[in-house]
């Protein structure tokens, strides 16, 4: 029930005074409310909880986190090293 | 999909375990909040990956679980009434009162009505205007701006025929109870990253400095727990107990701004009985005053319930990380998902159903 699922915003809307939107899980197409996701926009990946965007996904915070762990690997493959992972404020 | 496929890659999975191999000199015992980590974590067999020294114990972040018997058995009482139609999340409608549940109550004549969204039992309300529509609002932080949304809108509408049973509860308060069991053997914390989504983190400081426990926002897929980990360990083997953000795709300091506007403006703090745990001071929130009207428990009369729980169940140890489902004697006998007697094997973010449910790794795993 309270696990929150992430999808992509297709459709915004308004209704009875509520920032609405349709999102898509990866095929499958639910309402959702935007209310607390002023900013949302179509297109935008949001974490939806019980019928509400709770939080929109960073992309940028999602690519630089790949980037990062996919360096710690590559090091690791390549020298066995001991490369620093960043830290996180 | 984007941001789940990259997440859940087998390649970077195993170089973040051989990096938390790497800076690990001896034994850690962390525990992961929410239920939903401790269901990944059993999914994907992430404790049976990780090296030996790692224990995790599992947190009471299920809110199916902590909800305590007496709302379960004041909300049966009310979805017995002929003139409530009763709405729920639909992990609810399993768990055991004291000997019947949800469905029970359904099966012998009840309105009891599974929605997705709170909002959606305001639209019952709205179309139904001679039923009294009761939602059982219960949940952590993250259920509690939908949940204090459906409220604000009912009072908006000027509903007179909805309310609200409210159990919520707070992540907080129970890390902090948890860490001053004399039992506790907790060491770091991989924090609920939804509830920091909604919340933010900036009350963690302050817990891990006073305790001495890093704690680390973890997401839920297998590489967000095995990255919390290793930031986990990596303080801990440093001696820093500091709050770190292993899920900054999804979460920020502050958290969100509008969604914990709304939970102050309908909700303030109180204590609460968490099930299995007992009674946590200022760990939840009720309705504040100005939304009496939405207040289930003050438009039926449900005061005098006296809970019965099973005695075999161990639920609450299991929920503060003293012990493990394989610990309980009726594991898998007495108590199953099909007949359970603890909360714990209901819910798809209890840890029993988790053990039981991938009870093929926990065997591996040898525990
Ligand atoms: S296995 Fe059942 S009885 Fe035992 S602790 Fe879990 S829920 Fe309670």
């Amino acid at each position: 029930m309270c696990l929150g699922v992430p999808g992509k915003i297709i459709a915004i809307y308004e209704e009875e005074g509520l920032k609405m939107g349709r999102i898509d899980f990866g095929g499958v197409v639910r309402e959702s409310c935007l209310d607390f996701t002023p900013e949302a926009q179509v297109g935008d990946y949001a974490l939806i909880h019980v019928g509400f965007a709770i939080s929109l996904i960073n992309e940028d915070e999602a690519a630089k986190t790949l980037a990062i762990l996919r360096e710690i690997v590559d090091l690791d493959d390549e020298i066995g090293g001991h490369p620093q992972e960043d830290t996180v404020p | 999909m984007k941001y789940l496929d990259e997440f859940r890659d087998e390649e970077l999975a195993q170089g973040i375990l051989a990096q938390i191999r790497r800076v690990l000199s001896r034994p850690w015992v962390l525990m992961e909040i929410c239920g939903g980590q401790t269901h990944a974590i059993k999914r994907y067999g992430i404790d049976q990956l990780l090296p030996p020294e790692i224990e995790l114990v599992h947190g009471p972040g299920c809110p199916v679980c902590v909800t305590p018997l007496e709302q379960i058995d004041k909300a049966l009482a009310i979805a017995s009434r002929p003139d409530v139609t009763f709405t729920s999340y639909g992990d609810m409608l399993r768990v055991p009162g004291s000997g019947r549940n949800l469905f029970s109550v359904r099966a012998t004549g009840g309105d009891v009505r599974v929605v997705y969204s709170p909002l959606d039992a305001v639209r019952i309300a709205q179309t139904q205007p001679g039923r009294q529509v009761v939602f059982f609002a219960i949940g952590f932080e993250t259920t509690a701006p939908a949940n204090a949304m459906a409220v604000a809108r009912a009072k908006e509408l000027g509903l007179d025929n909805f309310t609200v049973l409210v159990s919520h509860v707070r992540v907080p308060p129970a890390m902090r109870a948890i860490l001053e069991s004399p039992h506790n053997r907790v060491q770091g914390f991989l924090a609920a990253g939804h509830v920091c989504a909604v919340m933010g983190y900036w009350e963690y400081p302050a817990i891990a400095k006073q305790y001495d426990v890093p704690i680390v926002v973890t997401g839920f897929e297998p590489v967000d727990i095995l990255r919390g980990i290793l930031h986990a360990v990596r303080l801990l083997e440093s001696g820093r107990a500091d709050v770190e953000n292993a899920y900054s795709r999804t979460v920020t300091p502050e958290g969100n701004r509008p969604a914990q506007a709304l939970i102050e403006k309908v909700f303030m703090q109180t204590d609460r009985n968490w099930r299995g745990i007992g009674r946590i001071p200022m760990s939840g929130w009720s309705l504040r005053p100005a939304y009496a009207d939405f207040d289930a428990e003050l438009r039926f009369d449900v005061a005098a319930i006296a809970p019965q729980e099973s005695p075999l169940c161990i639920a609450g140890q299991i929920l503060q990380g003293h012990r493990k489902p394989l610990d309980c004697p009726a594991f898998g006998s007495e108590c199953r998902p099909e007949s359970p007697l603890g909360a714990t094997m209901v819910s798809s973010e209890g840890a029993c159903s988790a053990y039981y449910q991938y009870a093929g790794s926990a065997a591996a795993a040898g525990e």
